[in-house]
């Protein structure tokens, strides 16, 4: 196996008429990392993937892999292997010619590409079905016929488009823990575009979350849940609780945030924080309490009136009416504990600890 | 969709299995039958044996199935690469595939025949230019080579059509899959492109094939007499109606044209590669290097201007006081327009009439079966549609040879002579004869309707007639529009039947005065002004529908 290789993507702008799609995008994939591409649809996350593939082309910046510039070169000189959201399986090839195609093309010896076809399709777990066409296939046997095809060649780059969108729920989680298997397994550098954050959490090493045709944020999975650099990441990774308000000198030492929503609240003060101004404050479901009556005193209370209640098996969570505003609540689910009825007043309490100061 | 199967349906069924049966089954039957039959009655392969024994009919067999063959080669060798060129990179695509598509369709190949004999013959424009440049000519049009090229260059449309359609339907990823595993150009075409596409062609190519096989028209306008279908229209003719090797070419031809799409069909199973898949879409066209464009519009320019070689030959001819041994007419004259019309407006007139009938029918016929097929349960419907696709196999000759026999001895009162000798009879046998269009046009417009639509009708309290009337036929209008126009314009310009069938001038269309004119030299001119008229109430009739179903399908999508 060959040593895995860098990809980098230098300042790439790329407009398809007059509608701009990528607005110099920046990005660095170290050899051998799994990374994801995650976004909403239209953010331009499959436009960046198929120009790294070579079927678009951008108007300026460079394209490197492994340190060589392949900006202008077509996509069958690149060596990069895609992997379709539709799988994209030739209907008048069986398996074994499908995963054989790649190799043909290189005009690999025969007795080479029968042994290589054979191990492409063990990798995946398929070897009995070379001989079927692709209709007669599953919609998993499919995507790991389509994932042999690509890996069969040993492409530098693996290129992974949504391709767990056209599974069905449960197959899709079984397939996202063979696709970190194998990435493992080759050790083969990948990105893989997905708008679903779960997947992109799960597997990746390192994420970029993209919005408009830019790169908004970069991270490891815990960096973009824990610590979002903007509203926009925040909101699109995880749920969240969101205030709009302003941050105001407090009495002594504290700092206020003050909403029109809740009213005003003392909120610690970090480092990196603004000292004033307009800000947003976010806090994950999970650091809020929800009780009959305030009791932990490190916390901040708001009485406020259950909306709503959902039971999502672990945890309960409520939509609580707290002022103009409406906050998330995770209660954990422990067998005799008592749930709380729309209408019901409550009290919410923010573990400040949780707390996250975003630009407005 | 209810089971249940009402007696309304059952009485459409009915009414259109006995037109179908009294129209095409028994009369192809009574041909195949006295092709079998002996003087007494008995099954025989005599006939058959005569056949064969006959140089001039062996002759024609081989050349028939030749012509039809080479045909299909250079119908394929123009329209491959302009469908390929227009579906994939970006020329102006789309509007020469249509003008391409349909500029030689709406000219009937009989007609084209005797301008291109102008145009290519032997002292045709094109010899006569390079005999002055080069000193030699090409025998373009001599013996079957111009059949070959008049009828590749009518028909190559078909398999453009198709094979265009079916590039459109690629999802693109299935090319850039290809592309991405390092396989480009002419090898991307060949293991990936053309297999994918292959079921359009193959349905194009066979129906190319057919129409050869069975054509009349232009082989006697070429004064080609040593294939198929002329000699079966010359035993009829000259020697009378009981001449059994005349039913004989007839079987031999309806069983080559069954059988070509029959393989065309077998070639076909498990093969409906519906590749725009979910998430898929279609592809961005390729932009063309400097060589390919002068290539591809080289080809496209090319094609074009062989397309409207036998257009502007026509147009030419009708103009002109007379053409012999120039590059063009030297004289020009309107007369042949004021003959045409002082002598032959009451084929004009027929002429709209009878296709305009056998349309009429046609979609009447092609909505009933398409609802009978896709919405009921009734048993047996699967053959209705059979039946009337089968037409498509049967050519005219042999549908013409079939009524004159069957029908001479049936009286219709109110006609007031023998059903074969009526002016009826030619509307009954285009309806026959273009029935598998509008049949297919009709279907495919009601598959494209969900059932929920009329679902939700019915459960809103409409009745199933209301339901049909307020939803499946508004709905269904472009399609039995598009239905209507295609058995009309073609029915305008049939001539094999018509042939047979024309009791008299004063009864005849215009294809039939088409061809009487281009009989005699002096005709020639009065002939083109009549084939140009033709074309243009055939373009006319194009034009108009494809306007309304511009029209019908933004209003439909909420544009207009």
């Amino acid at each position: 196996m060959r040593a895995p290789v860098r990809v980098e993507v230098e300042n790439v702008r790329l407009a398809f008429g007059a509608t701009e799609v990528l607005r110099g995008i920046d990005l660095a994939i170290a050899p051998g990392e799994f990374f994801a591409l995650l976004g909403p649809s239209g953010c331009g996350k499959s436009t960046l993937l198929r120009l790294i593939a070579g079927f678009n082309q951008a108007q300026s910046g460079r394209v490197l892999i492994g340190g060589e510039d392949v900006t202008r070169l077509a996509p069958w000189q690149r060596n990069v292997g895609m992997v379709f959201q539709s799988y994209a399986l030739w209907p008048h090839l069986t398996v074994g010619e499908n995963v054989a195609f790649g190799l043909e093309e290189r005009r690999r010896p025969r007795a080479e590409i029968r042994r290589r076809v054979a191990d492409a399709l063990a990798l995946v777990g398929l070897a009995e079905l070379a001989d079927r066409r692709p209709g007669q296939l599953s919609g998993g046997q499919q995507q790991r016929v389509a994932l042999a095809r690509t890996v069969a060649v040993e492409p530098r780059v693996l290129l992974l488009d949504e391709p767990l969108s056209n599974l069905d729920a449960k197959l899709r989680v079984h397939m996202r823990r063979e696709l970190v298997e194998l990435q493992r397994k080759l050790g083969i550098t990948t990105l893989f575009v997905t708008h679903d954050q779960e997947e992109a959490l799960t597997t990746c090493d390192r994420i970029a979350v993209m919005s408009e045709g830019r790169i908004v944020q970069t991270g490891s999975p815990t960096e973009l849940y824990d610590a979002p650099a903007t509203r926009f990441v925040a909101e699109f990774v995880g749920s969240i609780n969101l205030l709009d308000g302003r941050l105001e000198k407090g009495i002594g030492e504290g700092t206020l945030f003050v909403s029109p929503a809740v009213g005003p609240l003392p909120v610690p003060v970090t480092d990196s924080m603004p000292g004033h101004g307009e800000v947003t404050l976010a806090f994950r479901p999970h650091g809020v309490a929800v009780a009959a009556e305030p009791s932990d005193p490190h916390r901040l209370w708001l009485a406020g009136t259950v909306a709503e209640r959902e039971f999502l098996g672990e945890f309960v969570r409520y939509r609580v009416r707290v002022g103009g505003a409406e906050l998330l609540a995770d209660a954990p689910h422990l067998t005799g504990a008592p749930w709380f009825d729309p209408g019901a007043s409550v009290q919410v309490g923010i573990d400040p600890r949780e707390l996250r100061v975003l630009p407005a | 969709m209810s089971g249940r199967v009402s007696s309304a349906q059952a009485a459409v069924a009915g009414a259109i299995a006995l037109f179908l049966a009294a129209f095409l089954v028994v009369p192809v039957l009574a041909v195949v039958w006295i092709a079998f039959a002996d003087a007494d009655g008995g099954l025989t392969l005599a006939h058959f044996g005569a056949f064969f024994g006959v140089s001039l009919l062996r002759e024609s067999f081989w050349n028939s199935l030749y012509v039809a063959a080479a045909s299909v080669v250079l119908a394929s060798a123009i329209a491959v690469p302009v469908a390929y060129f227009t579906a994939r990179f970006r020329l102006r695509g789309a509007l020469l595939v249509q003008t391409l598509g349909v500029l030689p369709l709406v000219m009937p190949p009989f007609v084209g025949a005797v301008a291109m004999q102008l145009i290519f013959g032997r002292n045709g424009s094109v010899n006569l230019l390079l005999g002055d440049a080069l000193g030699v000519t090409v025998p373009f049009m001599e013996g079957l080579n111009g059949v070959i090229f008049v009828e590749a260059l009518h028909y190559f449309p078909f398999i453009l059509l198709n094979l265009s359609a079916a590039l459109a339907n690629i999802d693109a990823a299935m090319e850039e899959s290809a592309q991405n595993l390092g396989a480009h150009g002419f090898r991307l075409f060949r293991r990936v492109v053309f297999p994918l596409a292959m079921p359009g062609y193959v349905a194009g190519a066979s129906l190319v094939f057919v129409k050869v096989f069975d054509d009349l028209g232009t082989p006697l306008v070429l004064n080609v007499t040593n294939m198929l279908a002329p000699q079966a229209y010359l035993r009829i003719t000259s020697l009378g109606i009981e001449d059994p090797l005349g039913y004989v070419i007839s079987v031999i031809m309806v069983g080559f044209s069954m059988l070509a799409m029959w393989l065309a069909a077998r070639a076909l199973r498990g093969r409906d590669y519906a590749t725009v898949q979910r998430g898929g879409a279609a592809g961005e066209r390729r932009r063309l290097t400097r060589a390919q464009a002068v290539l591809a519009y080289g080809w496209i320019g090319f094609v074009l201007a062989l397309v409207l070689a036998p257009h502007l030959g026509i147009l030419l001819l009708s103009f002109s006081k007379v053409w012999s041994y120039t590059v063009v007419p030297e004289q020009f004259t309107t007369a042949n327009y004021a003959t045409v019309l002082a002598n032959s407006s009451g084929m004009i007139v027929n002429t709209l009439l009878y296709a305009g009938l056998a349309a009429g029918v046609d979609v009447v016929l092609g909505t009933a079966i398409a609802y009978l097929v896709l919405r009921t349960r009734l048993p047996g419907r699967q053959l209705l549609d059979l039946a009337a696709t089968a037409a498509l196999a049967i050519p005219g000759v042999v549908l013409g040879i079939g009524y004159l026999r069957l029908f001479r001895g049936v009286e219709v009162p109110w006609l007031g002579g023998p059903l074969a000798a009526s002016w009826i009879i030619l509307p009954i046998a285009y309806s026959v004869r273009r029935l598998p269009y509008a049949v297919r046009a009709c279907t495919a417009a009601l598959q494209q309707l969900h059932v929920s639509l009329e679902e939700a009708a019915e459960s809103l309290g409409a009745s199933r007639r209301r339901t049909l009337q307020r939803v499946v036929v508004p709905l269904m209008a472009g399609g039995i529009l598009a239905g209507f126009v295609t058995s009309f314009i073609t029915a305008s310009v049939e001539l094999s039947a018509t042939l047979l069938l024309a009791a008299s001038e004063s009864l005849a269309p215009m294809s039939y005065g088409i061809y009487l004119y281009m009989q005699s030299i002096a005709g020639r001119g009065p002939g083109a002004a009549l084939g140009v008229i033709a074309v243009a109430i055939v373009a006319a009739g194009t034009y108009a529908s494809h306007r309304f179903m511009a029209g019908r399908s933004a209003a439909l999508e909420g544009r207009a």
